[in-house]
């Protein structure tokens, strides 16, 4: 017998004689509207920066953000109107750790976004990128569209594609491990801006 | 041992991994009692997170439904174990990972260890994960000769400290920031002999520490919160990034995971992502939650283990009542309400698994005669059962053990005598009243009055604080 097999066949010894089927209550809430203002709330809550603007005044608000000469690493298809010139963009052309952690910061979009948990979901797409783009820099701007703003939990998970790495973001890297108080930045990025977009 | 017994149910094995304490839970709790810095930075802790929890918990007008969804997932996942395990196996592999299967924890640390080898390199980098303790990895890694680093920031003082995990999701839950600087003072290599003890400093320091660990280590072993059977999807929740950082940045990631973290569905996760943080660190959502199905190419590890871990799950699901203690998502809250985790701390159970949970899952992993004073360590107060989002009825649970537990009669009533102390003021205060009296009356031994004296025949009751327990429970 192969281990594969003795555990298996443990597992089916212990459940005999076979348990009757169950099928979960699914009662819970699903269809819920989606509410912007709790997004910033739950956000803001989370001490990360929400700035809520028009397309067109992406670029000054990442000014605004970042000094003059900082250095961001971009996913590929990132959309170029949301640089300003003021910040030397380098584009992940399978960028090696070292250059991507030296960056001042990271710009990213996103897939979806959870109101109720004040939550972002980044899922690897081209205007996102690879895992590491947005975890090394110690400064992450994510930019949202309203349209991928859902309620809840469930609203989020029937959006996603599961097979492709997610990164689910609520906040700025935390710890409550000193004494059980949220304690902002240790290895993420210790700031977090969002960019919600109409 | 004959091909038959092969496929019988069987508890985890001695000698290996953190199941069984070294001494009996009685002994371990009066040397507990005894010091009350432990018991200051317990009450602390666990006030804050009671409070905390509380608060988001009551924001859910759909708690109680998603608890009953939680339960009943978790139950069908465990009356279906052996298929979906299959199915998880094949999605996984379809996606470029490679499964391993262990049967204890001897087979699965050798299964690591093999595979650390392979990659070549001397060090893991590791993230917080239970089942790994359960199993001792760590100490079979270094008598491999690799080094393991534990990047959690609890577990990384816990390591430095060259101390044992005492919480489920804090590790260093006894250790308040005074101690933390201490221990980074004394054990981190390189630190700012100026750190001070504010967390935000004591934080940026473990960031400074392991940046470099975590660029040049190539391989990461993890545990898993969740392993969807229907698409091969594992999910790791975290707060710090150091779980990122372990399942992005190397090339080699081995996760381990305890077979009872199955779930059936892709849809199932929209329940426990609800449930688990609210009920464990009581935020809205932690910082951060990964997930991944096999291998992606061109990003993060382009080699994916999962090692499937029985030792002693078998031997649980077997138990129709005890069956149940597989569903725990380890949230950590059923200790955080406990009256008496919040008095012992969690070292005083012996196991990697403290706490109410604890009380009744390591002793099924075990055996009941393993870990035979656990099942009394409680007070049955119910409050573990109110605050478990999967609601697993541990105190149904203790009561059933109990009736296993081969334990010295008088010992065992003297024992759940006191616990119930514990959890009742008055009776717990009078007890202190009349042991003080007794000490201040010059008479031989602190024990306790009847029924509690069974309990403390044998041994001392833990030194009387200044403050009685009752005076301290209402200052709170
Ligand atoms: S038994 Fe319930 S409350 Fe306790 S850790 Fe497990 S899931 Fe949480």
């Amino acid at each position: 017998m192969t281990t594969r097999e003795i555990i298996l066949a443990r597992l089916r010894a212990a459940l005999a004689p076979a348990p009757a089927p169950v099928e979960a209550p699914r009662e819970y809430r699903r269809d819920a509207p989606v509410d912007l203002d709790r997004l910033v709330d739950r956000l803001t809550d989370y001490r990360a920066h929400v700035h809520r603007v028009a397309e067109p005044a992406v670029a000054d608000t990442v000014a605004a953000i970042l000094p003059a000469g900082a250095t961001v690493v971009v996913p590929p298809a990132l959309p170029p109107a949301w640089l300003p010139a003021t910040v030397t963009a380098r584009s992940d052309d399978d960028l090696d750790h070292t250059t991507i952690a030296a960056a001042d910061g990271v710009i990213t979009a996103a897939a979806v976004a959870i109101a109720d948990t004040g939550t972002v979901i980044l899922d690897g797409s081209p205007d996102q990128g690879r895992r590491v783009l947005s975890l090394l820099p110690d400064l992450h701007i994510c930019v949202i569209r309203t349209a991928q703003v859902v309620a809840n939990v469930p609203q989020a998970l029937s959006r996603l594609t599961p097979h492709r790495p997610l990164t689910w973001i609520s906040g700025p890297s935390a710890t409550s491990d000193i004494e059980l108080n949220r304690v902002e930045g240790v290895h993420g990025p210790r700031t977090l801006h969002l960019i919600l977009l109409p | 041992m004959s091909r038959t017994f092969l496929g019988m149910p069987t508890t985890a094995p001695k000698g290996v991994g953190h199941l069984r304490g070294a001494e009996p839970f009685p002994a371990a709790a009066r040397r507990a009692l005894s010091d009350a810095q432990l018991r200051r930075n317990l009450g602390h802790a666990t006030a804050t997170i009671r409070a905390k929890s509380g608060a988001v918990v009551a924001e859910v007008p759909d708690w109680e439904q998603l608890r009953a969804a939680g339960s009943a997932i978790k139950a069908d996942a465990m009356a279906r174990l052996p298929e979906l395990l299959e199915q998880l196996e094949q999605r996984v592999t379809d996606a470029g990972g490679v499964v391993h299967w262990a049967a204890d924890a001897n087979e699965a640390n050798a299964i690591v260890v093999d595979l650390v080898r392979a990659t070549g390199s001397d060090r893991v980098i590791k993230v917080k994960s239970m089942v790994t303790q359960e199993i001792g990895l760590n100490e079979a890694l270094e008598a491999a000769g690799i080094a393991p680093v534990e990047t959690d920031l609890a577990e990384l003082i816990v390591q430095l400290g060259e101390d044992r995990p005492s919480h489920i999701l804090v590790p260093a839950i006894h250790r308040n920031r005074a101690e933390i600087r201490e221990i980074f003072l004394r054990a981190m290599p390189g630190v700012d002999p100026g750190l001070t003890d504010e967390p935000a400093v004591l934080a940026a320091a473990a960031r400074r520490f392991l940046r470099q660990t975590f660029l040049s280590t190539p391989v990461a072993v993890s545990g898993a919160n969740f392993a969807v059977a229907e698409t091969g999807t594992l999910a790791v929740v975290e707060s710090e990034g150091n779980g990122r950082m372990c399942l992005t940045l190397p090339r080699t990631l081995i996760t381990v995971m305890g077979v009872e973290k199955v779930v059936p569905t892709w849809r199932d996760l929209e329940v426990f992502l609800q449930l688990l943080p609210r009920a464990s660190t009581g935020e809205r959502m932690n910082p951060y939650t990964s997930m991944w199905t096999g291998v992606s190419p061109g990003d993060g590890p382009q080699e994916f283990h999962l090692v499937l871990l029985d030792n002693g799950r078998s031997a649980v699901l077997a138990d129709e009542v005890g069956r149940q203690a597989l569903h725990c998502i380890r949230c950590s809250a059923c200790l955080n309400v406990c009256p008496v985790y919040e008095r012992t701390g969690g070292h005083a159970y012996g196991s990697v698994y403290p706490g109410p949970i604890g009380a009744v899952l390591s002793p099924q992993l075990t055996g009941v005669a393993d870990n035979a004073s656990l099942p009394y360590a409680s007070s049955l107060c119910g409050a573990c059962y109110d605050a478990c989002p999967v609601k697993i009825n541990i105190p149904e649970l203790l009561v059933h053990l109990r009736d296993q537990a081969p334990h010295p009669r008088g010992e065992s009533a003297a024992m759940a005598a006191a616990a119930y102390a514990m959890d009742h003021p008055a009776l717990y205060a009078a007890a202190q009243r009349a042991t003080r009296l007794s000490r201040l009356t010059g008479r031989r031994g602190r024990g306790l009055p009847p029924p509690l004296s069974g309990w403390t025949a044998d041994r001392d009751l833990p030194e009387p604080p200044a403050q009685t327990f009752r005076q301290w429970w209402a200052s709170r």
